[in-house]
């Protein structure tokens, strides 16, 4: 399914949850917000294939959901505050989650949280064409300025951003299959 | 007549609520989100509001896929706290104002702004994260409460400038309730955060800073910020700050900054918190109008006197 291209799509990383995502991705949200209820959540855990039946989702859909793809289930039309029901159904906090979806250990992004979080210099744009001011050109990110400066929160920040920057959405797919 | 003292904004970061409800409030970590409501809890302590006017956004709590309002005000009598799937908060029920909320429904429909009006909702951590950290974690929350649910989750939330201008509505609407109440609105959510996709962790403590400076000294400027710069700058899911302007433009043009703090991290997000007064001189219509109705009769006074 292409999607109609729209000026957001340049924001690296970055899956907007828009009017079409939320179409395609309406019976994988409902899916994840039938995980609010108790039955729900053992009838889907003892068997997961048979449980995504009740829901008439693509293949694709269905894959991400048991590979646990959460980037592809973005892709898909999937929304963050409803896969995090998955993930809490999986007994995961939200950073387990923020860390698998950024290609990143749970310790690594805490770290990176704790120094300051990501920076947004060399983060802003996938096509480099929004630039304010010099530091798009700068390709190396910069660290962001923060009350904590250890060193090795910085070291595990800048790993992470590189891993951001190629797991653009095309190549969600492959990070996704490495995983499963 | 009913009006507006002041303006409270605040992240409402679910990581938060979690702290409270598991007592981990005094664990490093936490003490340093928490010790900057401390000052906020004395300064709402004297201000004693009679309502408060809560801009939330829902989390798939009480609004999933199948119904996404984009303006929502709750005029139920109580709001439960949401079960949001580890069982619902232990915080106590949200009393509403059904009277106060109905004529805002009214006014502001009136005045073009087609909210959506819910007489049966029930509240996640958007709305009860906030209310801890400035009232604490009281028996009974010490004033009804507003609810105004903001679609902030799919794409397109409400413009900065149309949560601006439906700020100006409310106030409108407050300042025509006939009774003395004294009514605090919350603008919460932000700040900057990205909680989906490779990009997540995303944090622009410089963008938060000049939006803090703004929100008290020129939020006109802040209406005119595209979603995409949001997006682009604080992070997807830092596009919640547009609910802050529906706060600031229910205040007075030229507000007092009486408080503010900032902090980075709450679990995935930079919190930033900012309490704002209406200047107690230009404090409303009721006042302007009775200085002018004392003025006008001193003058018959004198002119009777001759």
């Amino acid at each position: 399914m292409s999607r109609t291209p729209q000026a957001y799509d340049d924001i690296p990383g970055t899956f907007v949850f828009d009017a079409e995502r939320a179409k395609e991705g309406y019976h994988l949200n409902m899916f994840c917000m039938s995980l609010m209820k108790d039955e729900n959540r053992k009838a889907f855990k003892a068997d997961e294939a048979k449980y995504l039946e009740r829901f008439p989702m693509t293949q694709e859909q269905r894959d991400a959901i048991l590979k646990r793809d959460y980037n592809r289930m973005l892709e898909l039309g999937g929304n963050i505050y409803f896969t995090a029901k998955l993930g809490a159904t999986d007994g995961h906090s939200f950073q387990h989650i923020a860390a698998i979806m950024t290609g990143s250990t749970q310790e690594d992004y805490a770290k990176m949280m704790l120094g300051g979080g990501r920076s947004v210099e060399g983060n802003r744009s996938k096509s480099g064409l929004h630039a304010p001011g010099k530091s798009e050109k700068v390709k190396k990110a910069k660290p962001n300025k923060t009350e904590t400066k250890k060193s090795e929160a910085k070291k595990a920040k800048a790993k992470v951003e590189v891993k951001a920057k190629k797991s653009k959405p095309k190549s969600s797919k492959k990070a996704g299959s490495k995983r499963g | 007549m009913a009006r507006i003292i002041a303006g409270v904004a605040s992240s409402h970061v679910p990581a938060i609520g979690a702290a409270i409800d598991n007592k981990r409030t005094e664990e490093p970590y936490w003490k340093r989100v928490f010790s900057g409501f401390e000052k906020s809890k004395e300064w709402m302590e004297d201000a004693k509001p009679d309502v408060a006017i809560v801009v939330y956004n829902d989390h798939a709590s009480a609004f999933s896929v199948e119904m996404i309002p984009t303006f929502a005000l709750g005029c139920a009598a109580e709001f439960p706290p949401a079960d949001e799937g580890w069982g619902p908060r232990p915080v106590p029920v949200v009393k509403g104002h059904p009277a106060l909320a109905s004529h805002i429904a009214q006014s502001v429909i009136l005045d073009e702004f087609d909210l959506t009006i819910v007489n049966k909702m029930e509240v996640d951590h958007g709305l009860t994260v906030p209310m801890n950290l400035v009232f604490g974690s009281p028996k009974e929350w010490p004033c009804p409460v507003i609810p105004l649910a903001v679609n902030v989750v799919m794409y397109p939330p409400p413009t900065g400038h149309r949560c601006f201008m439906l700020g100006r509505a409310i106030r409108k609407a407050v300042e025509s309730y006939p009774e003395d109440l004294r009514v605090v609105v919350f603008g919460t959510g932000g700040m900057s955060h990205q909680i989906s996709g490779p990009r997540a962790g995303l944090i622009n403590s410089k963008f938060d800073k000049a939006f803090l400076d703004n929100l008290s000294k020129d939020p006109k400027k802040l209406t005119r910020i595209p979603h995409l710069e949001y997006m682009r700058e604080a992070g997807a899911e830092g596009i919640e700050m547009v609910m802050w302007l529906i706060m600031r433009g229910a205040l007075d043009d030229k507000v007092d900054e009486v408080y503010r703090f900032y902090t980075v991290p709450a679990s995935n997000t930079a919190v930033g918190h900012i309490i704002l007064e209406n200047k107690r001189k230009a404090a409303g219509k009721h006042e302007r109008k009775l200085k002018l109705k004392r003025a006008a009769a001193r003058v018959k006074a004198d002119v009777r006197r001759g």
